[in-house]
């Protein structure tokens, strides 16, 4: 007798809370978090996916069938377009605006916050942002820049600050915010109406919320790379004093994955690989906010996916410090027999099948790597299936491959 | 002074070595003697960079530190003096569709600190526009830097392009960023590929020699 899409729901879910609590599952899970491969896959151009929310579900949808990954990304990753547009979004290219039509959107690093301005961002982070960071970061929203502090309106101090509030331009950025954000409202409805309906089909959504490492939340996108990687020598101490509060904005971004089936936030994490700094760097200014962030995390129930996307081999005798069966670590660049060895017991780990292969290699190399990583990394459990970064250009058998032989090999 | 500066630079003390280059400039120094000086002190900084003594940051603040100093010296040269002549020329960009530089910043930073002439053609670079630069500059090494797969059918087609207008077989291609390796590097049709900034230097030297 076939299982119900409910029964269905409740293995997969099982499934993947089992593997990270280092217990063994009944097969070694899958993870779909793809870019463009899915939208390719349906033969739907990015660009329009991006504008037509009921398409870029209907591609999701098609892949969703056709590989049954146990949990699923769907549409989160094809922005909506037409909300950066009526914002003027300045660091980000995408499929049709700075880019072609069908490929994956790019940052475009700068320095959005200046090297003077750490203590304005350390006191009042949420003034900095309004009127400093939304300002720089969108067109239509350069009227913020005159929004009057609202800390300091106590008692009389609202008489000489709320007049602020007349200034036209203030009000027509406003308007540009309610614009976009009705846009917002469509494609988030549409991102909720595909939970709905993958759950209804037995499919649990891989992600609760999304999150960055404290020190990223500088480095990408406020000081940029060579911003902060400058600060470390040039203002460590103000750096330190602002990781502070960007430590307790990790845990915001994150705290709302509480609660959901599968409780899993995200966390990008980018500068803190091999590299980009020296261990001593690294144990002063990347790993403790990190840690205290993933601890509490983990105190509200919230799993976090530390989603590695460089080389972290160094870092892995950091991440042995984090409270044991929590978290998963999800390695891009990494000796995965080592991470084994230095993880086995504490974390659940995830990833590294080169993208490069499942692009160049034939489904017997995808095949054969898929070996390695469940021999190596899957006894007793502790291991989900995933190529190393999220998937864009793809040969379709490879992928074919990687979920076939996964269901029929990973099984305990 | 000399000494102290390239000290300063190397140790990362970057207002004391401002003021010590502006305090040689000063004293009617001879600006190369400051220039000469840069040259030294990044040659330290590049060399704890291949040991894993430096990282990122040391390469961000001696970029900046050798870049303002630069910019005192340049008005105290009187003419445009010959520098010493480069190990060799190198054409250096992120291929078309893509637009991340970071990588290839670094890349382009060390063979410079190195001695090579390096011509920076920024990012989201197509077929055509590389063609155009190896026409002009004849480069010995060109070096593609790419961070998404896209980067590989960019590569690919860049390579065919070289090939198609005759210029590829006095160049010696690298390839460089997260997903590259001798796969990748047989598939674009390269020479060789590069884990990082270290190995990109090597092979440099190794294709025209200079120890």
């Amino acid at each position: 007798m076939s299982k119900s899409p409910e029964e269905l729901y409740q293995e997969r879910v099982k499934r993947i809370l089992d593997t990270v609590a280092l217990k063994e599952p009944d097969r070694v899970p899958i993870f779909g978090p793809y870019e463009l491969f899915p939208y390719t896959y349906a033969n739907v151009v990015f660009k329009d996916a991006m504008a037509d929310y009921a398409l870029a579900r209907k591609a999701c949808h098609k892949f969703l069938d056709d590989f049954e990954p146990d949990a699923d990304f769907g549409p989160i990753l094809a922005y909506p377009s037409k909300p950066m547009e009526t914002l003027g979004i300045k660091w980000f290219k995408w499929a049709g605006n700075g880019l072609g039509d069908h490929v994956m959107y790019q940052y475009v690093e700068g320095e959005y916050m200046k090297d003077d301005e750490y203590d304005q961002f350390t006191y009042d982070p949420s003034h900095f942002m309004t009127t400093k960071w939304l300002p720089r970061s969108f067109k239509a929203l350069e009227g913020l820049e005159g929004f009057p502090p609202t800390r300091l309106m106590m008692w009389f101090g609202w008489t000489g600050l709320l007049p602020a509030l007349t200034n036209d331009e203030l009000w027509q950025a406003l308007e540009n915010a309610r614009k976009s954000g009705k846009e917002l409202g469509e494609w988030f409805g549409s991102i909720g109406q595909y939970a709905g309906e993958i759950k209804a089909k037995g499919f649990p959504q891989a992600f609760a919320a999304f999150s960055w490492p404290p020190f990223d939340i500088i480095g990408d996108t406020l000081r940029g790379t060579r911003g902060i990687m400058g600060d470390i020598i040039r203002r460590p101490e103000k750096l330190l004093k602002a990781l502070e509060s960007t430590t307790q904005m990790t845990i915001e971004y994150g705290a709302g994955a509480a609660g959901a089936d599968l409780p899993l936030c995200w966390i990008w994490m980018h500068k803190g690989s091999a590299g980009f700094m020296s261990d001593e760097q690294y144990a002063k200014f990347y790993w403790p906010p990190l840690r205290e962030a993933i601890e509490s995390l983990v105190d509200l129930v919230v799993i976090p996916v530390v989603y590695c996307e460089g080389d972290d081999t160094p870092r892995l005798k950091y991440f042995a410090e984090v409270p044991p069966g929590k978290v998963i670590f999800h390695f891009a660049t990494m000796d995965m027999a080592k991470a084994k060895e230095v993880l086995g017991d504490v974390a659940c780990i995830s990833g590294n099948i080169p993208n490069r292969l499942m692009l160049t290699g034939t489904p017997d190399e995808v095949k054969d790597y898929c070996k390695m990583l469940i021999d190596t990394c899957g006894r007793g459990g502790g291991y989900i299936m995933d190529t190393s970064a999220l998937l864009d250009e793809a040969k379709t058998e490879n992928v074919r491959a990687m979920f076939d032989f996964t269901r029929e090999y990973g099984v305990y | 002074m000399k000494k102290k500066l390239i000290q300063a630079i190397a140790e990362m003390q970057e207002t004391e070595a401002v003021q010590l280059a502006q305090a040689m400039l000063d004293s009617n120094e001879d600006p190369q003697v400051v220039l000469d000086a840069c040259r030294e002190a990044m040659t330290i900084v590049g060399s704890r960079y291949e040991e894993g003594d430096y990282f990122l940051p040391h390469l961000i603040v001696a970029g900046d530190m050798l870049q303002e100093i630069g910019e005192m010296v340049k008005p105290k040269l009187a003419a445009e003096r010959e520098s010493e002549e480069p190990l060799g020329e190198i054409v250096i960009g992120t291929v078309a569709g893509d637009v991340h530089d970071i990588g290839k910043d670094i890349v382009a930073f060390m063979l410079e600190v190195n001695g090579f002439e390096v011509h920076d053609l920024g990012v989201d670079v197509s077929a055509e526009k590389f063609v155009e630069k190896i026409k002009e500059v004849q480069p010995d090494v060109l070096a593609l830097s790419g961070f998404l797969t896209l980067a590989f059918d960019s590569m690919k087609e860049t390579v065919q392009a070289i090939t198609a207008n005759g210029l590829r077989d006095n160049l010696k291609i690298m390839i460089g960023g997260a997903p590259m390796d001798e796969s990748v590097t047989t598939y674009i049709g390269a020479d060789n590929y590069g884990r990082d900034a270290t190995a990109a230097v090597r092979m440099a030297k190794d294709w025209i020699g200079g120890n």
